[in-house]
């Protein structure tokens, strides 16, 4: 076992975690775990853009933003957040080409701008172009633009570590976490005086998704499992664009430059829908709309998916603009989308929900918003809520860049007077533990099996609780769960290696899954009404007497509880959503 | 479709030299050739290792040598490659185990070019200004996500322990051909040295095994022509 002392621990080497960590660079002692290479992390499969209301191609305005996110999020948004977010998003895009990004520019040298689904000028008059962007692959260069400045700040990497553990003091501190080491399979001990969770999201709990392999939630799981709440789980984004049974995206992007969604009659029904936004309406709508053509036998061939046509597009736009998106559909489905029209489907994408914080990313324990000593999350693995039920386009970037850096700054300024908090006795038992069970038990029969277990509960979760939940369906689901859960702790690896063993890495993240659909269901089945991402069909509309409050589940010994907390609403009073 | 895969296998608890194993899979011809790696892992050997995360060819973890050329897992389909598949790990690199091999050398050198804006703190309120030609002349190499396959398809690199490799090289690139940055005499002296361009040999290696499309032999080609005419 090693031990090592930090003033302050960031898990996830993300955008979120690099940016705060690089907040903090030669200013304190900072570790920056992550279980991949930091490049790799799932940031970089952002492709569309990020948004500022920079208004560097036409009229925008912060406030706008801020109306935008609030009313894409259903009304669910913490009303002060989506202001900073909106605010500070300018200042942090204008940061990010500081540090080098190369963003599209206009002809006249100034970064670029284009349109994206729900962002609107004037408080919804139509389409703005707000989201910047560096072809369609901004995430990419986020990423690359964050590691390189965490090597020029030289930052202490762990790379290749893999979370096993969030520690608190006797007094409910949090004071360090555990890792193994893949490269040795050694458990390491990190001390710190305060621990960022920027572990992004579980796209994994579903079949269907766009999310990374790596995407298994494992620092809110764990984080959950020590009896810190989880906020607004229920409310998860299908994507509308998702490539046909993959599940890989296809960016917003592709529909900002003037891509269309068909039904097998060729009819662009999203106008049918929603007359004023049509096919740039919010992600949560979109999907709900193909999933109706779906239902209504209006899927290609019958089938259950519609097409992305760009057929009509300049076919140098497309190259200049959406060459990626384009080259997954040639790669992966053999189509051609400069001549024929794209397969798509829904694809689990973002967690709106998340570990819940305040706007300085300190992870709150309550209703009355009590920060947990020590714990901070941003980005997509924290609920702060700027998404509220159901996140716009490009705001996942502004998230973790403009509340990565919040965190950082108040982490930086809260070492001045933080004291060490001792660690637990035998802080790596729980670690250790976990493995040692997965490593001795015997040989898996049938069913008990790692990637049994995993691909039961993907189906189910894709069956039951995706874009359309009810009763009935959340009902079956967390049977199932239940029953899964059982058979995980009787599961077992077949590599009983120390070096690189990611049988024994899968295994425990599958166990994360589980506890992230667990609290999904929990949150989804209490919510008895439909807002944003999360649509019962049968409670079919939105309930603000009742429900106009965000859901915080915690796991106790006793069972999950379920809490309300209150929304925050300052200028924007709810309404209607219309498109 | 039937496949047989012969993987080569190195468990550093247990081997003493990596060998050959061979497994019979049925896979669809739009398969990935990750998803069928993946289906041993999941249905017959769980022990079986490589790095993988994103599945789609954009993070950039499981590159490995698929029939002799440097491939990305997730972005191959089985209908391009023939019945009979030999998967290794990337040359030039020590092995950890199976497919995952030592990334250290390779990040060691992409950050001996600096691979970071080099540029006066920008005094000014929003952004530095950049035309759209100016931008399109480092565009190429910006789409690189360090999976080291053409780094480790380069035959010098297999021979040479300084050599900084073609993914280095195409890093300072986007660097030193990018308007806003000032530190293109800093990357060129790294690069003018023993273990720096002069050692490429223009094989195309590089430029085949790119799994982003880049044009990784031009990229080197072009920190040559600015170090011989000091054109940036």
């Amino acid at each position: 076992m090693a031990y090592h002392r930090f003033d302050a621990v960031i898990v996830g080497a993300g955008g979120a975690g690099l940016m705060a960590a690089i907040q903090m660079a030669g200013k304190a002692n900072v570790a920056v775990v992550s279980k991949l290479y930091p490049p790799r992390s799932h940031t970089g499969a952002a492709q569309g853009g990020i948004s500022a209301a920079l208004g560097n191609v036409e009229e925008d305005h912060w406030r706008w933003h801020m109306f935008d996110t609030v009313k894409g999020g259903d009304y669910l948004v913490d009303q002060d957040a989506a202001a900073v977010l909106a605010r500070e998003a300018i200042d942090a895009v204008y940061e990010l080409e500081h540090m080098g990004l190369p963003f599209n520019r206009t002809p006249d040298g100034r970064i670029d701008q284009r349109r994206f689904g729900g962002h609107t000028r004037n408080y919804g008059e139509g389409p703005v172009r707000r989201a910047c962007y560096a072809a369609d692959r901004t995430g990419h260069m986020i990423i690359q633009t964050l590691y390189q400045q965490g090597i020029k700040n030289q930052l202490n990497f762990f790379d290749e570590h893999h979370l096993m553990d969030v520690l608190f003091s006797e007094d409910g501190q949090c004071c360090g976490v555990v890792t193994m080491e893949m490269s040795t399979g050694e458990i390491h001990v990190i001390h710190a005086k305060m621990v960022l969770i920027a572990t992004g999201g579980y796209g994994r709990v579903w079949s269907v998704t766009s999310n990374a392999i790596a995407g298994t939630g494992d620092g809110v799981a764990i984080t959950y499992r020590r009896g810190v709440p989880v906020m607004d789980m229920e409310f998860y984004q299908f994507h509308p664009t998702g490539l046909y049974r993959l599940g890989i995206l296809l960016s917003e992007a592709a529909r900002g430059e003037g891509g269309i969604l068909r039904n097998k009659d060729g009819e662009a029904f999203c106008a049918r829908y929603a007359p004023t936004l049509k096919d740039l309406a919010p992600r949560d709508m979109i999907s709900r709309f193909i999933h109706q053509e779906i239902m209504a036998g209006r899927g290609i061939n019958g089938e259950d998916y519609v097409h992305l046509d760009l057929t009509h597009l300049p076919p140098e736009l497309i190259d200049e603009k959406l060459p990626d998106v384009t080259d997954f559909a040639r790669t992966y489905l053999d189509v051609e989308p400069k001549t024929e029209g794209v397969p798509v489907q829904p694809t689990a994408h973002y967690a709106m929900g998340g570990l819940p914080t305040n706007i300085d990313g300190q992870v709150i324990q309550d209703r009355d918003a009590t920060p947990v000593p020590g714990l901070y999350s941003a980005g997509e693995s924290a609920c702060v809520s700027v998404h509220g039920a159901n996140r716009l386009g490009t705001n996942s970037l502004v998230d973790l860049v403009v509340f990565g850096r919040r965190a950082g700054k108040h982490m930086l300024a809260s070492l001045e007077h933080a004291e060490w908090a001792p660690l637990p006795p035998e802080p790596e038992y729980v670690a250790q533990a976990s493995i040692d069970r997965l490593l001795s038990a015997p040989k898996s029969g049938k069913g008990e099996r790692i990637s049994d277990i995993r691909s039961t509960m993907q189906k189910v979760m894709m069956a039951d609780v995706s874009v359309e939940r009810s009763e009935t369906s959340l009902l079956r689901a967390e049977e199932t769960i239940r029953q899964l859960q059982g058979a995980y702790t009787y599961a077992s690896v077949m590599d009983k290696s120390k070096v690189f063993n990611t049988d024994l890495t899968e295994a425990l993240e599958l166990g994360c899954l589980l506890d992230c659909a667990e609290a999904t269901i929990h949150g989804a089945l209490a919510r008895q009404e439909s807002r944003g991402a999360h649509y019962r069909s049968d409670f079919t509309t939105r309930d603000d007497k009742n429900w106009l409050a965000h859901s915080l589940v915690y796991k106790t010994s006793g069972g999950l509880e379920l809490a309300k907390k209150p929304v925050t609403i300052t200028e924007f009073e709810p309404k209607e959503r219309k498109y | 479709m039937e496949y047989t895969l012969r993987i080569k296998r190195y468990n550093p608890e247990k081997d003493v030299k990596p060998h050959f194993e061979e497994y019979k899979v049925t896979a669809d011809a739009k398969d990935r050739v990750l998803d069928v790696l993946n289906q041993i892992k999941w249905d017959e050997d769980g022990s079986l290792t490589y790095r993988r995360s994103c599945a789609h060819g954009i993070c950039g973890s499981d590159a490995m040598r698929i029939n002799g050329r440097n491939r990305l897992a997730c972005k191959l389909l089985m209908k391009d490659l023939p019945s009979k598949i030999t998967i290794e790990p990337l040359l030039g690199f020590k092995v950890v185990k199976d497919l995952v091999v030592d990334m250290n050398k390779f990040f060691d050198a992409y950050k001996s070019v600096q691979p970071y804006l080099i540029a006066d703190e920008h005094s000014g309120a929003g952004e530095r200004r950049q035309s759209p030609a100016q931008r399109e002349q480092f565009e190429d190499t910006t789409k690189c996500i360090l999976c080291a396959a053409c780094t480790t398809a380069c035959p010098v690199t297999w021979t040479s322990d300084d050599f900084v490799g073609p993914a280095a090289i195409v890093n300072a690139h986007r660097f030193i051909f990018d308007s806003r940055d000032q530190g293109a005499s800093q990357r060129l002296r790294v690069l003018n040295s023993g273990s720096g361009v002069w050692r490429c040999r223009t094989i195309f290696n590089c430029t085949d095994a790119c799994p982003r499309g880049i044009e990784v032999t031009r990229a080197i080609e072009e920190v040559k022509r600015a170090l011989l005419y000091e054109q940036v």
